[in-house]
């Protein structure tokens, strides 16, 4: 096995990226459906175009995953740790294109115009019809509340990975050069702390 | 220097930084939304209090819930391009669809129960974009924001004991906004009319046009009726408008202008309970043209949200407080009852059309 060890530069820039994009969509989603004051305006024009720029880079970042390796995940996790880590990464993926269109297709139904800027639109991609319009607004909901859930998911996998395992997987999304000197297994009884000089006990 | 270990040292407190991590994300999350401050203004809450006001009649908007859909065209006449790079100004016809109602959320209430009618107009632009509309028969608004209009809301609630408003509650609320004024002394002399073809309708909302070279000019516009035989609705019928409007129609298109007011240097944008000096420039920007009704029970109109805040490229909302909370609010408005058309689970249910007529 030849992995990389770390994710391509491409795809550690297309992930942060996409990270503060995709949060800031959703606090704007979920802030511009229960404000009534000016904020509302503004939230609703940066919500449009803000959804068809995170659509089109998970689109790239989808071709970036498929053409360059991801590093592989430490030998020692358990295999249903490995599991549960490979299918959030394409159900992200999935939400990620799941998202915009869900919002693309209830404008459509709601016979509204998809407008992106001033004059910019896009064309609908639904029939115009209002129960049509009901069940898309509310799967924008929900799937939005799932896409954080799973958000939070994530991040606190990437923070146990970075805190309590303390293997190359966060370093592999964020410098890059993880420290793969360190031995795979554990040594037993080691000092509790790394700086720690007291000689390990029997 | 030494091998990093594998085995973290305070294992507690990482787990501790880990949780609070996740924790305080959705926390932010929550407060955006409102969940720590309950008594925030919402839409949601606005839509309550009309449907505490109007009662809960699935599948109806929960305000202006009694009305009958239209359908015509605008024909711009390029008096008003120089003001606007709109399309729709141009001497070009726009398909329209419209909605005349009755404000309020009570889908049966009578006609001669309240002396305002409104008109609602989405334009359908050639180059896809839309100019959508929502105007009232009254000369000012009598609230600038969404606050108060949200107490208006509250005082005007019915007393249950008598299914009226209480007037001690809607005298302390007019006392304590003199910025009704204007609307006030209007309605004291208002009177029911007999038909929607005879009513001017104003958006009373400022807003902008923006020009070829993007200036701005803040404007208000309202459709002038060219049918001036207004007179008092009939006594004794609570359904009159609907078929005044079919006798009209089957006659002949109803035809309006759109008058558009510029502002001087000045003028409010931001206050719709304050209108402008009648002095103020006015061009005739085209004529609407109404050709055909339909019940809105199934009519074109009924699945439109007639959201004032759907502005074609040429046209932008103003600093006026009360168009996001229209639109926040006629969302919010639209969703109820298109859940309730669809059936979808935890909605009140429209009745079906055959339940209807049964």
């Amino acid at each position: 096995m030849n992995a990389p060890q770390a994710f391509h530069p491409l795809a550690r820039l297309l992930h942060w990226t996409m990270a503060l994009l995709i949060l800031a969509m959703l606090f704007v989603g979920v802030g511009m459906v229960t404000t009534v004051s000016e904020k509302h305006q503004w939230l609703l024009a940066l919500h449009r175009p803000l959804g068809a720029a995170i659509f089109v880079l998970a689109l790239i970042r989808i071709g970036v995953r498929l053409r360059f390796r991801p590093p592989a995940l430490p030998a020692d996790m358990p295999a249903l740790m490995q599991f549960v880590a490979h299918a959030s990464h394409w159900v992200l993926y999935g939400l990620m294109l799941a998202m915009p269109l869900i919002g693309w297709a209830m404008l459509s139904a709601g016979g509204y115009p998809v407008m992106l800027g001033h004059a910019w639109h896009l064309p609908p991609i639904a029939p115009a019809n209002g129960a049509l319009f009901a069940w898309l607004r509310e799967a924008h909901r929900y799937v939005a509340y799932l896409f954080f859930l799973t958000i939070l998911g994530h991040m606190g996998a990437a923070l146990y990975h970075a805190l309590i395992r303390r293997d190359d997987v966060f370093p592999s999304m964020t410098v890059g050069f993880p420290h793969h000197d360190a031995p795979l297994e554990p040594p037993r009884n080691v000092a509790t702390d790394e700086g720690d000089a007291t000689p390990p006990s029997p | 220097m030494p091998t990093p270990s594998r085995k973290p040292s305070h294992l507690f407190w990482r787990w501790c930084a880990i949780g609070a991590a996740v924790v305080l994300l959705a926390l932010a999350f929550g407060a955006v939304g409102g969940w720590l401050t309950p008594h925030r203004l919402t839409p949601q809450r606005i839509v309550d209090a009309l449907q505490a006001n109007g009662g809960v009649h699935p599948g109806f908007r929960r305000n202006h819930a009694k009305g009958v859909c239209v359908a015509g065209y605008f024909e711009g006449n390029g008096a008003a391009t120089p003001y606007s790079k709109a399309s729709v100004f141009t001497a070009e016809r726009t398909p329209v669809v419209g909605r005349f109602a009755l404000p309020g959320g009570n889908p049966y209430a009578p006609d001669g129960s309240v002396p305002i009618r409104s008109f609602a107009l989405r334009f359908a632009l050639a180059n896809g974009q839309q100019w959508r509309t929502g105007m009232n028969s009254m000369p000012v608004f009598p609230v600038a924001t969404p606050q108060a209009f949200y107490e208006q809301l509250q005082a005007s609630q019915p007393d249950p004991a008598t299914g009226k408003p209480d007037p001690a509650r809607l005298k302390a609320f007019f006392g304590a906004h003199p910025e009704a004024g204007p609307f006030l002394a209007w309605i004291k002399t208002a009177k029911p009319s007999a038909s929607y073809a005879t009513e001017s309708y104003s958006a009373l909302d400022a807003f902008y046009f923006v020009d070829a070279k993007g200036e701005r000019h803040a404007v208000r516009w309202q459709v002038v009726p060219e049918t001036k035989d207004a007179a008092p609705g009939p006594a004794g019928d609570t359904d009159y408008l609907a078929s005044d409007l079919r006798t009209r129609l089957a006659a002949g298109p109803l035809r309006w202008h759109l008058m558009v007011t510029l502002a001087a240097p000045g003028d409010p944008t931001n206050d719709a309970t304050k209108a402008w000096p009648d002095d103020r420039t006015t061009i005739d920007a085209g004529t609407l043209v109404i050709q055909s009704e339909q019940p809105q029970e199934s009519g074109p109109c009924r699945d439109i949200n007639y959201d004032p805040t759907v502005l074609p490229d040429g046209i932008e909302v103003s600093d006026d407080p009360l168009l996001a909370a229209r639109s926040a609010a006629y969302a919010d408005s639209y969703l109820r009852r298109t859940s309730e058309e669809a059936h979808i689970p935890g909605a009140a249910h429209a009745a079906s059309k055959q339940e209807q007529t049964r």
